[in-house]
């Protein structure tokens, strides 16, 4: 009896916090956008009984849907999301490595100071962190400033509201999350088995490659799917940085649901989102569960 | 000396394998190796003997090229192998913790090495069933380091630094890790090994039975000096200081004052109002030094009575004794408090056993049963 009351709290939990959220939302994507409060059509009567049930469920159609499929502006924003997420994975995962590395093999006293200092942006605000990067990347920002004064460039450089700032914003926002599990992975890491590939004939290059990067892999595909995931739905990075040029699906939705006020469109996009996540984020479990099955 | 014997360390002729030369190695200001010369010939199984810190993994270390000698030179076939990276150097290892690479089939971790060199397909699965035979891990083959248990792994360790055919094999702690009954068993299959495929071993160990059993010749090392090198019945019988009587096996320590009273006979004083000990030794004692006699304790006699003919005898009472099943070994007080231990085989049954607590009894050895030591 206790075990079940065990593993009932999670499974309440998410019910409460993420079925009943999710059905109500797919629910107003099969509705038709109305000018109303809220603003869609139908809304479930329960006082006209079993008859008011019915003929809610016979106003709901895919009408949405068929309309993210016919309009090109969708499928382009997913498509540009999932394209700038993969990017930004590569690039966030090209500068997270040596970082992890420098940070595994750095003296053992060192590394909490480290790991803390990768932890230390998560104590600012997270919309300021963005904000501050405008004031780096604008025409007139530090950047452009210290480049102008260095002489490498005679004319400041247009980075703000370009894809390139999204890029830059969305490396320097996510690297933690990149870091840690491949640090986690790195530490562990015996040293003697780096001294064992050389010992067998490998150079150092070599044995990096055949050894450390095949065994800091769980580290890499964790760190890699915790960046791609939320970055696919990012919205703040994008409509800061990014300008009108970028388009993201994230973006979109926030535009559907507020300037538009289309609900039943902007929960159908959310619903297509999701569905697009689940395939990394089933991915990501499994790897997850390989990972901790093989350490036992 | 009998040709058949191996024994090339006799033989001015032979050629060292490895030559340590005046080798010193420090680390900041701490002195790990401390100006030491050692020849190593082809074929030996050597060991390297000493408590922990006495820098017996340095010297390994230094032959696997991941330290290098801060003064002196290390020659492997006559060549200086100071600049010689690990990767490039015909010595292999095998680590203390195996280091077998868990993302790895035990196959692929013997084929490790022999991918590095490039060797064509066929010659290579050649070698790699060739290994799994002589480590009879046949049916482990497609097996990850984490499904098979801690004496398989320590083979595959093995296979895998085989697998090279090294000019040199370098053995961390090869058993550290296994339990005793296992450990056993694996010494001999590594001496069987050895062998076999005709390299030469460097063991590195703190275990003196280890040692003994799997070596042609054992080192014995303190402080990053050479204590003693030779085989192990001669640092077993003839140890050439206090410290290498002591680290060896289980020995009695008598202090003493030597003269000379004949040919290589010695008379030693010992303690006020005992009789002096004779002892034999080729080594030269001046008269009146000071001294030390080291006896092992299956080397004392104990009995009742004192027994006619014996050359040294003193008397005393079991202290206590210690029953360790095929032998027992009887700690005798003597009348100056001092302890001597004396070991008997249990050929009897423990009933019919001749001693108790307290029981007054005689010690005895001959002569040439204890080793004098001069300070």
């Amino acid at each position: 009896m206790r075990r079940v009351l065990l593993i009932a709290i999670p499974y309440v939990w998410l019910l409460a916090l993420f079925m009943v959220p999710f059905f109500i939302v797919l629910k107003i994507s099969l509705s038709d956008s109305a000018l109303a409060i809220p603003p869609y059509l139908p809304t479930l009567d329960l006082s006209e009984g079993w008859a008011g049930i019915r003929n809610f469920f016979s106003q709901l159609d895919l009408e949405n849907f068929v309309w993210l499929a016919e309009d090109d502006l969708y499928w382009k924003a997913y498509l540009s999301s999932v394209k700038i997420a993969v990017i930004s994975t590569v690039l966030t995962l090209l500068v997270g490595y040596p970082f992890a590395y420098g940070m595994a093999r750095a003296p053992e006293e060192w590394r909490p100071t480290l790991m803390m200092l990768v932890i230390l942006p998560f104590w600012t605000s997270f919309l300021i962190r963005v904000y501050a990067w405008m004031g780096i990347l604008s025409e007139g920002g530090y950047l452009n400033q210290l480049l102008l004064w260095t002489g490498i460039i005679s004319t400041p450089l247009t980075i703000l509201n370009t894809p390139t700032a999204v890029y830059i914003g969305i490396v320097y926002t996510y690297l933690p999350f990149m870091i840690l599990p491949i640090y986690s992975a790195l530490e562990r890491l015996d040293g003697s088995l780096i001294e064992a590939a050389e010992d067998l004939g490998c150079s150092r290059l070599q044995a990096f490659w055949l050894v450390t990067i095949p065994l800091s892999r769980p580290g890499i595909i964790a760190g890699c799917f915790l960046v791609m995931i939320p970055v696919i739905g990012e919205f703040v990075i994008p409509s800061l940085l990014g300008g009108s040029g970028t388009l993201m699906i994230g973006k979109v939705l926030w535009e559907e649901f507020f300037s538009n006020r289309d609900w039943p469109v902007a929960s159908a996009v959310a619903i297509v989102l999701l569905l697009i996540l689940i395939v990394p984020i089933v991915l990501f479990q499994r790897n997850q569960q390989k990972q901790t099955e093989a350490e036992q | 000396m009998n040709s058949d014997v191996f024994a090339p360390w006799e033989d001015p002729q032979a050629k060292p394998l490895i030559q340590f030369q005046n080798v010193t190695k420090r680390f900041g200001g701490f002195t790990a190796i401390d100006n030491l010369s050692l020849d190593i010939f082809e074929r030996e199984f050597f060991a390297l003997l000493g408590p922990s810190g006495c820098g017996k993994t340095t010297m390994m270390r230094m032959l696997a090229g991941f330290e290098t000698p801060t003064e002196g030179h290390i020659l492997l076939s006559g060549q200086d192998i100071d600049p010689v990276p690990p990767n490039k150097r015909a010595v292999n290892m095998m680590f203390q913790s195996y280091a077998l690479f868990p993302h790895l089939s035990v196959w692929d971790n013997i084929a490790f090495g022999l991918r590095r060199d490039n060797m064509p397909k066929t010659d290579l699965e050649a070698r790699v069933e060739e290994m799994l035979r002589l480590t009879r891990l046949e049916q482990f083959a497609r097996r990850k380091p984490h499904q098979i248990s801690g004496g398989q792994r320590q083979r595959v360790a093995l296979a895998r630094s085989l697998a090279k055919a090294p000019k040199l094999l370098l053995l961390d702690e090869p058993l550290g890790a296994l339990d005793k009954k296992l450990r056993q068993d694996t010494q001999f299959e590594l001496m069987d090994i050895q062998e076999k495929t005709g390299t030469t071993f460097v063991i590195v160990t703190h275990d003196q039975e280890e040692a003994m059993t799997v070596a042609s010749r054992v080192a014995v090392m303190d402080q990053g000096q050479l204590k003693q090198v030779a085989t192990p019945d001669r640092i077993y019988e003839n140890p050439n200081s206090v410290y290498v009587a002591d680290f060896i096996g289980d020995v009695n320590i008598i202090e003493g004052r030597a003269t000379a009273t004949g040919d290589e006979a010695f008379q030693i004083d010992w303690a006020e109002g005992q009789a002096p000990l004779t002892a034999t030794s080729s080594a030269g004692v001046s008269n009146g030094q000071s001294c030390h006699l080291a006896i092992r304790p299956e080397k004392v006699t104990i009995s009742a009575e004192r027994p006619a003919d014996a050359i040294n005898a003193i008397q005393g009472k079991v202290h206590d004794i210690a029953y360790l099943g095929n032998l027992s070994t009887y700690y005798v007080e003597l009348a100056n408090g001092t302890i001597i231990k004396a070991q008997t085989a249990n050929t009897r049954r423990i009933s019919r056993r001749s001693f108790t607590w307290e029981d007054p009894v005689w010690l005895s050895w001959t002569a040439t049963a204890a080793v004098l030591l001069a300070n």
